[in-house]
């Protein structure tokens, strides 16, 4: 069943179109992944998503039409985003900015038992759970990002490039870990990501983008299998 | 030096109302980035609308509470009908319309009440306490209204989710929108919670300065340089500035410089930090790679 459905997406910074009438569809329980060069408008449609911009076109989530709530509200209705640069609330704690993941949710008993199991999935974030979330490196940055997003309890998860900027070593156990999580959680993931490899191997569906629009689409093995993509987006 | 004692003594009685000035001051600029110089007027009128109240025949303490909570309303609603609008406006226009406000609560109060200076009533006995002469009642009560005020803001911001909040939403508003925190109320209310504040500054001092449209501008002038002082974008580090110019103001006020040009340490102390050390002397220091 679909949780997000995306169709004839347009967007715009001022004059500069960036999304051309994009659609696309994310399954319950699945990960699906955007992929595509620098500039192709990934970040901007999960943003869109958001409504972080202004847009054009149809945003579905649960069946209901969300693309003209406010962010607030979205966020609300179970969408956690994990944001390009990582968001972090750089001046507070790392539990400070855990518990403002947490801070829709009205279960205080439940949101406390979340806090442990995120620190279960990242015990680095443990250890510095009392130290400004600004002197934590870029790696511990992303994991307080993906864990802000989950102490949501989301029913979908945007993560926007969370590969980036992180060791090789780093990448793996992250992705490890993103995968435990949809798991575990029950947790939808819609991923963004300019290491294909990377995202193909973790998605089960996945969407091409160039210049705002979705050029192919497939399963991430139909994919993985196609002479361009392999080309162009995994050099081999 | 029995006088020095009763200057710093003094000091810090006056020092804990720019201390709250200060606070209300740096409350908004976190949020804003602005200073807000109508941040006194609007504790004079609230001062004002206590004084109504007692005169209509209500008890201290119950208009005291009620004026907190009106100061709070009014806060909020400044915020909602006239600085957001002018959210996006460059920096000198939202500086026009703080002005503007200033100008017009200003002016207001003194169409309403008249510039006669009127006396308001202080809520402490007039004889001395526990035998100490050093202060007078009122002045050891504001100290520990201010004191209790400082508090409850601290807990607040320090222990509650919405204090969490608000804190997020002044640093980081993108982030803040997208763990689901409505930015603009938190914005309101800061404006709310600062005014309400100041309302407190506002009777705790006006017993000593008197009830007067321009009651305020000195004391805020002061306020200004307790907020340099510590830091502008540091609430603690404004409350101990505040502490720090009562009892500078005073001692310099009563042994080198005399009473007459006292406001001038506050100008002095400002320009002073700014020349200095503008990020104050608990303020971080702020980097842009440009």
């Amino acid at each position: 069943m679909a949780l997000l459905e995306v169709s004839g997406l347009h967007a715009a910074y001022g004059e500069v179109r960036v999304l051309h009438g994009l659609s696309f569809v994310t399954e319950k329980g699945g990960i699906t992944a955007l992929l595509g060069a620098n500039g192709a408008g990934k970040t901007t449609t999960l943003r869109a998503v958001c409504a972080m911009l202004r847009t054009e076109g149809e945003i579905r989530f649960d069946g209901e039409r969300i693309e003209r709530r406010p962010t607030e509200d979205i966020v609300r209705r179970g969408i956690a985003h994990v944001p390009d640069g990582r968001g972090t609330f750089l001046h507070l704690t790392t539990e400070e900015n855990l518990r403002l993941g947490a801070y829709t949710r009205k279960d205080r008993a439940a949101v406390a038992a979340d806090l442990e199991r995120v620190y279960g999935y990242f015990p680095r974030l443990k250890e510095r759970r009392r130290q400004q979330a600004g002197t934590l490196s870029g790696g511990e940055q992303q994991m307080l990002a993906v864990s802000r997003a989950l102490m949501l309890r989301p029913k979908l998860m945007l993560l926007d490039e969370p590969s980036f900027g992180l060791a090789p070593l780093l990448v793996k156990e992250l992705f490890q870990i993103l995968r435990e999580i949809k798991e575990r959680e029950g947790v939808s993931l819609l991923l963004v990501e300019q290491n294909a490899a990377l995202a193909l191997e973790l998605a089960d569906h996945a969407y091409l983008i160039e210049t705002g629009r979705v050029v192919l689409s497939g399963s991430a093995a139909e994919l993985r299998r196609d002479e361009g993509v392999r080309r162009a987006y995994l050099g081999y | 030096m029995e006088q020095a004692l009763h200057q710093i003594l003094d000091g810090l009685a006056t020092g804990g109302i720019y201390a709250s000035l200060a606070l209300a001051l740096v409350m908004i600029y976190q949020a804003t980035h602005l200073v807000n110089f109508a941040q006194g007027e609007m504790a004079m009128f609230s001062t004002y609308i206590a004084w109504t109240l007692i005169n209509a025949g209500m008890g201290y303490w119950p208009a005291f509470a009620l004026t907190v909570a009106i100061a709070f309303v009014f806060g909020v609603l400044i915020e909602r009908i006239i600085v957001r609008p002018v959210e996006n406006a460059p920096v000198l226009a939202v500086v026009v319309v703080f002005i503007a406000l200033l100008v017009i609560l200003n002016s207001l109060a003194g169409w309403i009440y008249t510039y006669t200076i009127k006396t308001f009533p202080s809520p402490f006995p007039k004889d001395p306490v526990l035998g100490i002469h050093y202060m007078s009642p009122h002045e050891m009560g504001a100290i520990a209204v201010t004191l209790v005020v400082l508090l409850l803001v601290f807990l607040f911001f320090r222990f509650t989710p919405l204090g969490l909040a608000m804190r997020a939403a002044a640093q980081n508003p993108v982030s803040s929108r997208l763990v689901g925190i409505r930015v603009g109320w938190m914005l309101a209310l800061g404006w709310g919670l600062a005014a309400a504040i100041g309302s407190v500054a506002g009777m705790m001092i006006a017993p000593v300065v008197y009830l007067d449209p321009n009651m305020m501008s000195g004391i805020l002038l002061y306020a200004f340089a307790a907020a340099l002082l510590g830091g502008i974008d540091n609430p603690g580090g404004a409350v101990l500035g505040g502490f720090i110019v009562g009892v500078l103001e005073n001692l310099l006020g009563a042994f080198v410089i005399g009473n007459e040009l006292k406001l001038a340490v506050a100008l002095v102390l400002i320009i002073a930090v700014l020349l200095i050390k503008p990020s104050g002397f608990f303020g971080r220091v702020h980097v842009t790679r440009v």
